[in-house]
């Protein structure tokens, strides 16, 4: 399984063809306590960069894009009565939804954990 | 000393007057502050406070089927039971009347009083929309004196002036353009939103059927004009911009803006709620904007959410006014004037794009804004925007030192002083500030807005306030960013001294109770 993280602050964790993503714990500290996470449909079609998701804060709306191409395979429905689980252990129990790859030379132009590291703190 | 009542003299009172330790009293409410319960806790759902008579007759044949069947459920209060609920919840709401209202970017003005004494003549207060238009002359000479002020004042073509509030008017001023774009026999679905607009701006659009694109601000906090112009092409219809915008700032390119917009064929839509801090000094018609809707609400002082519907009247340029929704109240080349509907619309509105309402108008924000205008006269109005902007640039450099305001560098603010939380002990934020304002009596500032700037803070004095009170308001804000500053904990756990401490927001919004159960929880 490898990580790969977006300048907009998603992660997706790619195992064979289906990635799955979420914010990182960056995201979450900067958006404050989650209210409130709107999902894709599963089965829905994306392409990489679509909004595909909202993630409700107390100070903000926030659209969370979709790093890769592909279909939507699945949506964490334990976020609709424990939003806050994007608060408490973003990187993990609080992801979003997967999404079945459709062109996964698309994970190239993405950043890995050093690059983004570095990219966090350049902010 | 910026306290009232400096020096502190008090008649003497006699009796006792140090402050009693507080007990427990027998009904909960303390003097003469009560708390207020629920409606339906006050009143049982098994009485009922008026007296109506039993039907004397079957109901009509077919609507049998309608009758109810169970009672239904509201609580039973007589009439000086429920005028005193509704009077003890409005003494614990804070006002404009009460003090200062310093929302940024919602202009929450003095209501002047003569607004009211003409907004409640007969004349106006009591028509009805379907009366005979002969009986409604001086109201329907309202309205076009109106909107004549209005077209005057912003330099533009022609008013719709039946949209019923602001994000109604943006909805009416993309609909003009889009007609204007179908009369051309083009399909253009994409609109143009700087990050510096109001947030209803991209809404609009994106109800309105348009594809929205973001146009990033500069450090400056204005509008990214090279990467505007890199996004303008035939599929564009037309760019959405605020100004003065949301960080308080005049955007100085706006002509320049317009030019490009229009060249590359698209229309300019400008969010006129700042309208307050330019008006009487600036043209938006000059300016090169299409469409503006005017918040009566916010720059000619008629009330916040009171009185009904607000009003938000679209001032038209020559491009969009054929477009412009029915009904149209116009005056004829004799002077006369005319309610324009579809049964008499002739060539001059034969392209309107429809109709947005029933009905003409809110007519008693009309009145009140007309008179707010004729009072003031022309001269009165320019000083209404020199007064707010002089009183927001009064409140910036007054802070500045102590709260970074990110773009004071830039040159003046318009009519809204736009602060950050940067620099606040390890914790503290805009809230805690905000939290902490209650504690000194003042209605907080907008929070968290605009997101361009991080734990923004945007204060609105309006040219309501006198010098003495912005030093009051001055003296607070000060106080409690020292204490935020220095890291004092009771701020955390402001406010203090409000009937209600901090509740939690989070809770509130993650787990809501939008409905009263009673005892079942």
């Amino acid at each position: 399984m490898t990580r790969y993280f977006t300048e907009d602050h998603e992660w997706i964790d790619v195992e064979g063809d289906t990635g799955t993503v979420g914010i990182t714990d960056y995201a979450q500290g900067q958006l404050g306590d989650i209210t409130f996470v709107e999902l894709p449909e599963v089965g829905a079609s994306v392409s990489k960069g679509d909004s595909v998701s909202v993630v409700d804060s107390v100070k903000a709306a926030s659209d969370v894009y979709t790093p890769v191409s592909g279909a939507v395979s699945d949506a964490n429905a334990a976020l609709a009565d424990q939003p806050e689980l994007v608060n408490t252990d973003a990187e993990k129990g609080g992801w979003l939804f997967r999404v079945t790859l459709s062109d996964p030379a698309e994970l190239g132009g993405l950043m890995d954990e050093a690059a983004y590291k570095v990219y966090v703190e350049s902010l | 000393m910026n306290a009232v009542n400096a020096a502190g003299w008090r008649p003497a009172m006699g009796g006792a007057e140090e402050p009693a330790e507080k007990f427990a009293t027998a009904s909960g409410d303390y003097g003469l502050m009560l708390e207020e319960p629920l409606s339906f806790e006050l009143g049982a759902t098994d009485k009922c406070g008026v007296d109506i008579d039993a039907p004397d007759r079957a109901p009509a044949p077919g609507l049998s089927k309608f009758l109810r069947k169970a009672a239904p459920n509201l609580p039973g209060l007589t009439e000086p039971e429920t005028m005193r609920h509704y009077t003890r919840l409005s003494r614990q709401n804070y006002a404009i009347d009460l003090g200062p209202f310093p929302l940024g970017s919602c202009t929450m003005k003095h209501n002047p009083r003569l607004n009211e004494k003409m907004a409640r003549l007969p004349g106006f207060a009591d028509v009805h929309p379907l009366q005979p238009q002969k009986s409604v002359e001086g109201a329907l000479e309202v309205i076009e004196q109106l909107a004549d002020w209005l077209t005057r004042l912003t330099g533009m073509a022609s008013v719709a002036m039946s949209p019923k509030a602001g994000a109604h008017g943006e909805l009416c001023g993309l609909l003009c353009i889009r007609a204007a774009l179908d009369a051309r026999g083009e399909t253009r679905d994409v609109v143009l939103v700087p990050e510096s607009a109001h947030g209803t701006n991209p809404a609009t659009a994106a109800f309105a059927g348009f594809k929205v694109e973001s146009i990033p601000a500069t450090p400056a906090g204005r509008v990214d004009l090279e990467a505007l112009k890199a996004k303008l092409g035939p599929n564009v219809a037309g760019v959405m911009i605020t100004n003065p915008n949301t960080c308080g700032l005049f955007e100085p390119e706006m002509k320049a803006i317009a030019d490009a917009v229009h060249a590359a064929g698209g229309y300019v839509y400008c969010d006129g709620a700042n309208f307050n801090a330019i008006v009487g000094k600036v043209r938006p018609g000059d300016l090169g904007v299409d469409a503006m809707h005017i918040n009566l609400h916010k720059t000619f002082s008629t009330p916040h959410g009171g009185g009904g519907p607000g009003a938000g009247p679209v001032v038209l340029s020559e491009a969009l006014a054929p477009f412009a929704p029915l009904p149209f109240v116009t005056r004829g080349a004799d002077g006369s004037i005319h309610l324009v509907e579809e049964e008499n619309r002739g060539e001059g509105h034969a392209r309107s794009f429809g109709r947005m309402v029933a009905f003409h108008g809110q007519m008693g924000m009309f009145t009140r804004a007309l008179t707010y205008m004729l009072s003031h006269g022309a001269d009165g109005l320019r000083q209404v925007a020199e007064d707010a902007v002089l009183n927001a640039n009064y409140v910036l450099r007054a802070c500045e030192d102590l709260l970074p305001a990110p773009f004071a560098k830039s040159g003046p603010c318009m009519h809204e002083a736009l602060f950050s939380d940067a620099g606040l002990a390890e914790g503290f934020s805009t809230l805690d500030i905000a939290k902490g304002l209650i504690d000194e009596g003042f209605h907080p500032m907008t929070v968290y807005f605009p997101l361009v700037v991080k734990g923004a803070m945007l204060v609105e004095p309006t040219e309501t306030e006198s010098k003495a009170g912005l030093d009051r308001f001055i003296a607070s804000l000060r106080s409690v960013a020292e204490r935020a500053k220095n890291g004092d904990e009771s701020l955390h756990t402001a406010p203090h001294f409000a009937p209600r401490r901090r509740l939690d927001e989070t809770l509130a919004a993650r787990k809501p109770v939008l409905v009263w159960r009673g005892d079942a929880g």
